[in-house]
């Protein structure tokens, strides 16, 4: 370790807001244990990617740790039993999800006992890079810090690049989510743990682990657990408070100066971007072969009676939280719930949903932040404030007006694929109109076209191959039929020259003529000749029988 | 006299290579307006729009024998690409030719009721069903471009069209509207 003052320029970026963080209500305490739920839900897709599927019945009894769903897509994340139970049932429940709908959740009737699935300790002495990945892969990790995009194939695309800074993500910006804050003080070690796995792995020059000034806690336990020093040229960097500095292209740019251009990823240029939470999910994973079945939720706002964190078992419903956490705080209030922060969350249906993957928050507000639907709107009066704040250098207006009007070949002309939806842009409109909504809208048009691209694009292959198909086989019939033709044509002329050879139509008839002659002279054996008298008489009752019967009839 | 004919040769010669640097980069093969009117059309190839699939319907567009609002899998969306591509107006869709279907449908074979006679997998176009002589036979959803040519030929009756299943994957968010009447607080 390096025990030289140690110092590095940070970059200004782009745009952003000081916002008011609400953090101190969920840090009064320390993490605390969620008590397990009479039944846990677990949606089969918590990942970004292909669906899971299945690998139990209602009826099974599964153990902690045991692998229940999974799928062949390198882009996807499998899904294990948090504790021990019986498979309920297989069928659509409410999941957390913007359009409110239900999906195909493994409800599971916890039986309380906790039961861990027997497993053999997997040897890490001389790890390879594809079996780490497969690892990671097979222990269902994916991207903690809310996008839960599958961490595996994200590191196989960082194989042998040649990373040259490995930058963890420590700074949590969204206002009132304190769960990577928490996490660092309490599972300090594991998150150095991962990051020393993912050192190994990538082998960067330096690694940055970057957190927001305003977690004077979190940073002080990194920093101590850094003197340690058992990593090599790693440094805890503390950063302004700015929202959205935790996004990872923002990031990247405080702490490097660099910009990702377009189209490319942050290996690209040399780097590469975890959270804390994920890297603490990997030292589990390999350290203590213990697969994704928990995580740290956030439980805040002003709606709670005690806001604060709690490590969670997946597939917990929220409600169950809420009453650890004392209830809400007015029961008889109307009260409006967000998974996320209160800028880039998205409303939830009710409390019976459950805890995912990607609950780093729930917030439980009195008052209605964010609508499923937003509403009607004012007119955008072009003040530009909307770019002023865009961390992304976007123009917010220009794909605004695009976007309302449905051309979304503008809106990507504009970079729209480049917002973050961290919705600056919105907080700032003096017009309140909602931009991220209408931005999400283009953007799941524009997917929604490419996907019927993608299908027709299909069909057409499959039409033509089908077509050359068909006119081949007709070719061929035709080849076959004009081979025969032309066979026949050779064959005819030479007998008719020819007075040796018997004309074939004579030939034939001949051979019948012969045939009919060859029929034998006796007739052959029946089967009732030569039967021994108990077969006689069986043949005898059966004829009787069927002469009484068709007396009966008659 | 000398300057002005050197000046008119370079610039001559400058033309030209521009003109082959385009000539190269914006090459184009094929017929390339029947394939880009091909690439808007959806493929279902149904014949609904009385052609014998999508790019003979391309091909009559292209040679001016085919207004561009014949096909209903497309709806208005493809006519608005046609009319944006060939730079003409816009029409309503001729829904003589067939109703459009906001969620797209898919054959879906009784399996209890098929004979196994294989007529529908001739009439399929894109080869989506699976089955041989007098063996139950069934449709491959994801190939399938809902184009309903397997219905007629059915001796039993026994194929049916449904709505594509939809899955919370294909949620798509709505836009919010706005109200010029509505005040803002500036
Ligand atoms: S939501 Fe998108 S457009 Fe608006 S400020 Fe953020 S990045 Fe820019
Ligand atoms: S901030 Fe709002 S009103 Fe101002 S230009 Fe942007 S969209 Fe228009
Ligand atoms: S009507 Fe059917 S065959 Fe004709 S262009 Fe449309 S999808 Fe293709
Ligand atoms: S046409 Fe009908 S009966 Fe014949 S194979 Fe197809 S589905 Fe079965």
């Amino acid at each position: 370790m390096n025990t030289k003052a140690w110092s590095i320029k940070l970059h200004p970026m782009y745009g952003g807001l000081q916002l008011e963080d609400h953090k101190t209500g969920s840090l009064t305490q320390g993490l605390q244990q969620a008590s397990l739920p009479p039944q846990l839900l677990l949606p089969l897709k918590q990942h970004i990617g292909v669906t899971n599927k299945a690998l139990v019945r209602p009826g099974d009894r599964v153990l902690r740790g045991q692998l229940i769903a999974d799928s062949s897509s390198p882009i996807s994340s499998p899904l294990h039993a948090p504790t021990s139970g019986w498979i309920r049932e297989i069928a659509a429940h409410p999941v957390p999800h913007p359009s409110w709908q239900s999906d195909t959740c493994i409800v599971i009737d916890v039986d309380g006992k906790d039961e861990v699935l027997p497993s053999h300790a997997v040897d890490t002495q001389n790890l390879s890079v594809t079996k780490f990945i497969k690892l990671i892969h097979d222990a269902g990790i994916v991207g903690l810090g809310g996008a839960s995009f599958p961490t595996s194939p994200k590191i196989s695309r960082g194989d042998n690049l040649g990373i040259e800074t490995l930058i963890i993500n420590g700074v949590e910006c969204e206002p009132y989510i304190t769960c990577d804050d928490i996490l660092m003080q309490t599972y300090t070690d594991e998150v150095i743990n991962g990051i020393a796995w993912l050192q190994r792995i990538l082998k960067p020059a330096s690694t940055l682990i970057g957190i927001e000034d305003n977690k004077p806690e979190a940073i002080k336990a990194m920093k101590q657990a850094l003197s340690a020093g058992n990593l090599d040229n790693t440094h805890v960097v503390d950063i302004p408070t700015i929202y959205p500095s935790g996004g990872e292209k923002q990031l990247i740019q405080i702490l490097t100066g660099k910009e990702i251009p377009k189209a490319k990823l942050a290996f690209d240029i040399g780097l590469f971007c975890q959270n804390v939470g994920t890297c603490a999910a990997i030292s589990r994973a390999l350290d203590q072969n213990q697969p994704l079945i928990s995580r740290i939720v956030t439980l805040s706002g002003d709606g709670i009676r005690q806001p604060g964190n709690w490590e969670v078992r997946l597939g917990t419903p929220i409600s169950h939280l809420i009453e650890l956490a004392g209830g809400y705080l007015d029961n008889q209030a109307r009260r409006h719930l967000v998974m996320g922060g209160p800028m880039m969350g998205f409303s939830l249906s009710g409390d019976q949903v459950p805890i995912v993957k990607a609950s780093n928050n729930i917030l439980i507000m009195q008052q209605q932040t964010i609508p499923q639907a937003p509403g009607d709107h004012a007119e955008c009066i072009r003040c530009s404030r909307c770019a002023d704040v865009c961390p992304a250098q976007l123009l917010p207006q220009q794909l605004y007006w695009h976007a309302r009007a449905g051309a979304y070949d503008k809106t990507e002309e504009f970079n729209l694929f480049d917002c973050i939806e961290c919705g600056c842009c919105s907080t700032v409109c003096p017009s309140e109109i909602p931009l991220v909504q209408y931005y999400r809208t283009a953007k799941s048009e524009i997917r929604a076209a490419q996907q019927a691209k993608f299908k027709s694009d299909r069909a057409r292959i499959r039409f033509e191959f089908r077509e050359k198909r068909l006119l081949l086989r007709k070719q061929q019939e035709e080849e076959r039929r004009r081979l025969k033709r032309e066979a026949l044509k050779k064959k005819i002329p030479q007998v008719l020259n020819d007075d040796s050879v018997i004309d074939p139509v004579q030939a034939a008839l001949a051979r019948v003529k012969a045939k009919k002659q060859e029929q034998p002279v006796a007739n052959p054996p029946k089967n009732t000749t030569n039967l021994s008298a108990a077969q006689q008489r069986q043949i005898k009752e059966a004829d009787a029988r069927r002469r009484t019967a068709h007396e009966q009839r008659a | 006299m000398i300057l002005a004919i050197l000046t008119i040769s370079l610039m001559a010669g400058f033309f030209g290579l521009i003109l082959g640097y385009a000539a190269i980069r914006f090459k184009v093969e094929g017929n390339p307006i029947v394939d880009r009117i091909d690439a808007l059309l959806p493929q279902t190839q149904c014949g609904q729009c009385t052609y014998a699939g999508c790019r003979p319907y391309a091909e009559a567009i292209a040679n001016g024998e085919a207004p561009i609002n014949q096909c209903p899998p497309g709806g208005a969306a493809t006519i608005v690409a046609l009319a944006d591509l060939l730079e003409v107006e816009a029409l309503e869709a001729n829904d003589e030719h067939g109703e459009h279907h906001e969620i797209p449908l898919v054959a879906i074979i009784d399996e209890q009721t098929c004979i196994g006679c294989t007529l529908c997998i001739q009439a399929c176009p894109v080869d989506a069903i699976l089955g041989s002589a007098k063996h139950m036979h069934t449709v491959i959803t994801d190939e399938c471009t809902g184009c309903e040519l397997c219905l007629p030929p059915c001796p039993v009756d026994c194929i049916d069209m449904i709505p594509v299943r939809q899955t919370i994957d294909d949620w798509k968010w709505t836009a919010p509207k706005a109200r010029p009447d509505l005040a803002h607080e500036y």
